[in-house]
């Protein structure tokens, strides 16, 4: 064809960026690749081959990791951690500097390198998540400077396992390394089978940077090997993936006391109101769906449309899907590259094959021959069908229409996830009212696929759990400082005597404001310490967990109250406990048989009036992120907490896990300290008279062992703590798996009550939540 | 809607295209007009990143955007000698060995633009290209001279030979939002073409927002505006990618409710081939082939064809070229 034809037909043609360079690279490394540990690469194993997705022509053989070069890589990285660590923040910081500058000087490799081995357009990761991975890099180095003096009462928490996905790979390990690294954590990172070999560029970056020996172990293999990192002696596992395996990470590690962070699916909502700007709303959902060929957890994969303008939105949609450009990713001038892999490939679609609901529309565009999927929308699906509620991973777009914003709320939050959504309005009153409601870690207005190092990235409920990136990042690489010590069962004391008070006062527990009696009618009694009987509580069964978090779902609106509100409940509950304090000291001491109980409730006061001071102070914050706009990480209550309270100190025990949920906008569910409830019995009278809104606070009495799975494992708890001296951390962990709910758990280790963190319970009551606002007229 | 096949010198849209009678004002339609910036930022910043033209396919777009420069000179200092300068570099405005290495026939800028006193000596030159003179008009640039002088300057215009005839609209009915006085302005405009075909340049560089952009956009294409076009070139702010962006979806809804296609003139500040490429790319993927040829795409330029050039021997020789080397407009 002839410049003359050309100039008529007016086509883009082909815009190949070269891969000679990177092709370059791979030769130089014998095209075998064995594992980056103890800072040298190993000798090439047996292994597999990694393919260019678009071609199917294989890039290089990688080394599957065996047991030995798992222990070889963890305790490389346990050798590195301590020296790491001592060398300080500021010494880190030059470092992760180093690194930041060494990405940013080889980018267009590490970026033909990623397009090669993922099959994403090379516009996407020349554009997007090489200068990202540079960024997260930059910004770390500089939470490591700032280390010392920010973040005082922290340390790092020593060697991390990280699982990074096939999606973003370079860009994964980046939000996996810069943080752990930054706080002086070492690691051992497996890179996903598909797309390992940028992170194996990264261990030569490593090198360049005179990155000393172990602070970063690069294994490679499948599936195995990341199971051999989760069972290896690490102090953390961080995962980003799907749920299922999210899912199977929580089990294998429950009670093993590692620390874990996951960011699992989404299914997210992409919510068009009858005020947006179409055109732009639509352009965003190229970025939303199409970006990565929808091979991205955070993907507006759920489109709901305003049912007055569905019409218009979907033919300007369709129109603008036609347009898109599919074919060599590494082409300069393509818009939607290859899928990861056939068998990825073969899922998606085996999934839209399956579904015959709606109307489905597929891009009216060449598709080239291969690994690659066509950009697809279906229309008028319910929230019924299977595609409207399981995640596809691949470009295709599902839809329903909505009537009003109350209900575009209720369609969003109904699903399993809970990771991003996006809302676009015109209207500013509409917008941020809708962000809060929507159940999700990130929220972005009139724009979509918004990410940056200094707002967190992570989801709720199926979701996951941590955030990475933002201050609210770091906690998943550090904890506070100090030795815990082992905590020992406290048994119930046992007698002979009668009871001490002549006249019986029941006990009863404390279900939706009202006393409740134990569903199964069976108590116990608790005896003092001259063997006399102080009382009877009732034994908690399954259903008087179903109940309490039954009235607990009903108490939602708390969510909804003012901190000043929150703070005035807690003031007076102090008041009203003050007032008694007397008795309950003398119970405590009974109970106990020692003499802590002034203490102890002069301690339960204190706590009180810390909680309702902070909550109307524990600030959301605007980060600092690269656009025209705001990132508002607010912070949200988590919803109903679970918590077995402390044994040792019944009422401190109890005060210290409810008030600062409460004062979040929490609701609980507590179980009573197990050998001395009485105090918490004793304390629903204060809470009846201190005006907490009936549901907001729940107390179960009976066998810490039977409430914590039932409670654990409640689908509709948000997240679980324990504090028990039972030793129910695998236990209640195991049990989070259903709804992947938070979980906090002492791993037999005692807690100072009397010198508690406010700022780790306040986070424990919170999920950051980050909202985009971009703004600009 | 029926198509023509387009020779290189039929640049008028009236020949090619159904013209666009105008509709009546639809205030629904401009009220419910929006346009969030944040947003065409984003979509303008990534395009050229997300679009590229290389090899013959490049010089084959560098072409077509010569064809569609309205190649223009506005000066006080304009003679009549400096005009037909300017209209023999539009009849040729590239070597005719370049064109020749290329396997190009000949190819003629969109139009030579000038102000009213210039039409005469333009016309002249012009004779048998088939290129059309094209006048700035209605008290060009600020246009706020007497109202019936304005009216009277687009018949003196077309008396004298302009084809096209780029008006400018009162700034401020859009700031003061008196939506019926700029349709009843731009109607009058129109009115008093005639056959010439006009341009409205909205000089969006200061309307204040990409929302009024938009809502004028759409009342000049209501008024039966033929062109809407961005700037007079002597704002401060001239065309913009995402001004562009928003003016183009206005046409492009505009042909979606009314089937009539509207032309797109980005004036003032496009002097890069790079940038014609994006403009090109723009037009492409948001209105689609049919809107990249001169009669309905118009770049208003005066220092781009020499870029243009210098990127088109570059393609032929391989080395990069001098401004030297090309003829002067």
């Amino acid at each position: 064809m002839s410049v003359k034809d050309k100039f008529e037909s007016m086509e883009y043609g082909p815009a190949p960026e070269s891969a000679a360079e990177a092709l370059a690279w791979l030769v130089d490394q014998g095209d075998r690749f064995g594992h980056f540990i103890n800072g040298a690469f190993t000798t090439p194993g047996d292994g597999f081959n990694s393919h260019n997705p678009a071609t199917g022509e294989v890039l290089a053989t990688l080394s599957q990791a065996t047991q030995g070069d798992v222990d070889a890589a963890v305790d490389a990285a346990r050798a590195a951690q301590g020296k790491w660590e001592k060398i300080g923040g500021p010494g880190r910081a030059r470092y992760l500097y180093a690194l930041a500058r060494l990405l940013q000087k080889h980018s267009r490799l590490f970026a033909v390198l990623e397009t090669l081995d993922n099959g994403k357009p090379i516009r996407e990761s020349r554009d997007i998540d090489i200068p990202l991975a540079q960024r997260h890099f930059y910004y770390h180095a500089g939470m490591a400077q700032l280390m010392p003096e920010a973040l005082p009462d922290v340390e790092a928490l020593g060697v991390c396992g990280q699982i990074i996905p096939w999606n973003f790979p370079l860009l994964m390990l980046a939000w996996k390394i810069a943080p752990a690294l930054a706080m002086g954590n070492t690691v051992v990172l497996k890179p996903a089978e598909y797309t390992s070999l940028t992170a194996l560029l990264f261990a030569d970056i490593c090198c360049q940077a005179g990155l000393p020996k172990g602070v970063v172990n690069i294994v490679t293999g499948d599936g195995a090997v990341g199971e051999m990192i989760v069972a290896s002696p690490v102090d953390k596992i961080a995962f980003t993936g799907s749920t299922s395996i999210g899912r199977r990470i929580r089990e294998a590690t429950a009670g093993s006391g590692k620390a874990l962070s996951l960011e699992l699916g989404g299914k997210s909502a992409y919510i068009v109101f009858d005020d947006a700007d179409m055109d732009s709303a639509v352009e965003g959902l190229v970025d939303a769906i199409w970006f990565n060929s929808g091979q991205v957890c955070c993907a507006g994969s759920r489109l709901l449309v305003q049912e007055t303008i569905a019409e218009e939105f979907y033919g300007r949609l369709r129109a603008r899907m036609d347009g898109l450009r599919i074919g060599n990713p590494l082409d300069k001038c393509i818009d939607v590259g290859a899928v990861v892999d056939p068998v990825q490939l073969a899922t998606i679609t085996g999934m839209v094959d399956a579904n015959t609901a709606g109307e489905t529309y597929r891009a009216a565009t060449p598709l080239p021959d291969g690994c690659f999927y066509p950009p697809t929308l279906i229309t008028g699906l319910t929230t019924s069908d299977t595609l409207m509620q399981e995640e596809i991973f691949g470009p295709v777009l599902v839809s329903t229409t909505f009537r009003t914003p109350t209900e575009a709320v209720a369609l969003a939050n109904n699903t399993r996830y809970g990771l991003a959504a996006t809302v676009w309005s015109e209207n500013i009153n509409l917008a941020l009212d809708i962000a809060p409601r929507l159940v999700a870690g990130i929220v972005w207005i009139n724009a979509t696929n918004l990410m940056d190092a200094a707002a967190g990235f992570g989801g709720v409920r199926e979701s996951g759990f941590g955030r990475e990136g933002g201050w609210e990042g770091l906690a998943a690489y550090t904890k506070p400082k100090g030795k815990a010590k082992p905590l020992a069962k406290i048994t119930a004391k046992r007698g002979e005597a009668g009871p001490a008070d002549p006249i019986d006062r029941t006990a009863k527990m404390y279900v939706g404001g009202k006393q409740a009696r134990p569903d199964a009618g069976y108590s116990r009694a608790v005896y003092g310490r001259s063997g006399a009987i102080l009382g009877h509580v009732g034994q908690a069964s399954r259903k008087d967990v179903r109940n309490a978090v039954e009235a607990a779902q009903g108490a939602a609106g708390w969510a909804r109250t003012t901190g000043h509100l929150r703070a005035q409940i807690l003031y007076y509950i102090a008041e009203n406990l003050s007032a008694r304090s007397g008795e309950f000291a003398g119970r405590i001491n009974d109970m106990t048989g020692k003499r802590q109980g002034e203490k102890e409730v002069a301690a339960s006061i204190q706590t009180l009036f810390t909680y309702a001071a902070w909550a109307d102070k524990y600030d959301g914050q605007v980060h600092g992120v690269p656009i025209r706009g705001v990132a508002l990480a607010m912070k949200e209550p988590v919803g109903i907490i679970g918590a077995i309270c402390a044994d040792e100190v019944p009422l401190l025990g109890l005060v210290g896990a409810m008030a600062p949920a409460i004062a979040m906008g929490n609701r609980v569910v507590l179980a009573a300290s197990e050998p001395y409830p009485l105090a918490a019995t004793d304390f629903y009278q204060v809470l009846d008279t201190s005006d907490v809104p009936g549901g907001v606070v729940n107390i179960l009495t009976g066998y810490h062992g039977e409430i914590a799975p039932t409670l654990a494992s409640h689908l509709n708890v948000d997240a679980m703590w324990s504090f028990s001296s039972s030793d129910l951390s695998g236990d209640v962990e195991r049990a989070s798996c259903g709804n992947l709910k938070r979980t906090w758990v002492n791993n037999a280790c005692a807690m100072d009550w009397y010198n508690t963190s406010s700022t780790q319970f306040l986070a424990a009551s919170c999920e950051v939540k980050n909202i985009w606002v971009p703004y600009g007229e | 809607m029926t198509t023509k096949t387009i020779t290189p010198t039929a640049h008028l849209p009236q020949v090619t295209e159904p013209r666009n009678p105008g509709i009546p004002l639809d205030m629904q339609w401009v009220r419910s007009v929006q346009a969030n910036t944040s947003a065409i930022e984003r979509r303008a910043k990534t395009l050229p990143g997300r679009r590229s033209v290389k090899k013959d396919w490049q010089a084959a777009w560098l072409l077509r955007a010569i064809t569609c420069i309205d190649l223009t000179t506005l000066a006080g200092d304009d003679t009549a000698e400096r005009v037909r300068r300017l209209c023999a570099k539009g009849r040729q405005p590239v070597r005719q060995a370049l064109l020749d290495k290329m396997g190009m026939g000949p190819i003629t800028t969109g139009a030579i633009c000038v102000y009213h006193d210039m039409i005469g000596p333009a016309v002249d030159a012009l004779a048998g290209s088939g290129i059309p003179v094209a006048a700035v008009s209605t008290g060009f640039p600020a246009g706020l001279s007497p109202f019936h002088l304005r009216v009277a300057e687009i018949g003196e215009s077309v008396k004298a030979g302009a084809a096209e005839i780029d008006i400018v609209i009162s700034r401020r009915h859009v700031l003061s939002g008196n939506w019926q006085a700029l349709y009843e302005e731009i109607q009058t405009f129109r009115a008093a073409c005639g056959d010439a075909h006009m341009k409205a340049i909205l000089a969006t560089g200061e309307l204040g927002t990409l929302r009024n952009v938009a809502r004028a956009s759409v009342v000049a294409m209501m008024g039966g505006a033929d062109f809407i076009k961005t700037s007079t070139g002597k704002e401060t702010v001239n065309a913009t990618l995402p001004v562009s962006l928003v003016m183009i979806r206005a046409i492009r809804e505009y042909h979606a409710r009314t089937g009539y296609r509207i032309g797109y003139k980005p004036a003032g500040g496009i002097s890069k081939a790079k940038d014609a490429l994006v403009y090109l790319a723009l037009m492409k993927d948001e209105l689609g082939d049919r809107w990249l040829r001169p009669d309905l795409f118009r770049f208003g330029a005066s220092s781009l064809l020499g870029d243009i050039e210098r990127q088109l021997e570059h393609h032929v020789t391989g080395a990069y070229s001098a401004g030297y080397r090309h003829a002067i407009g």
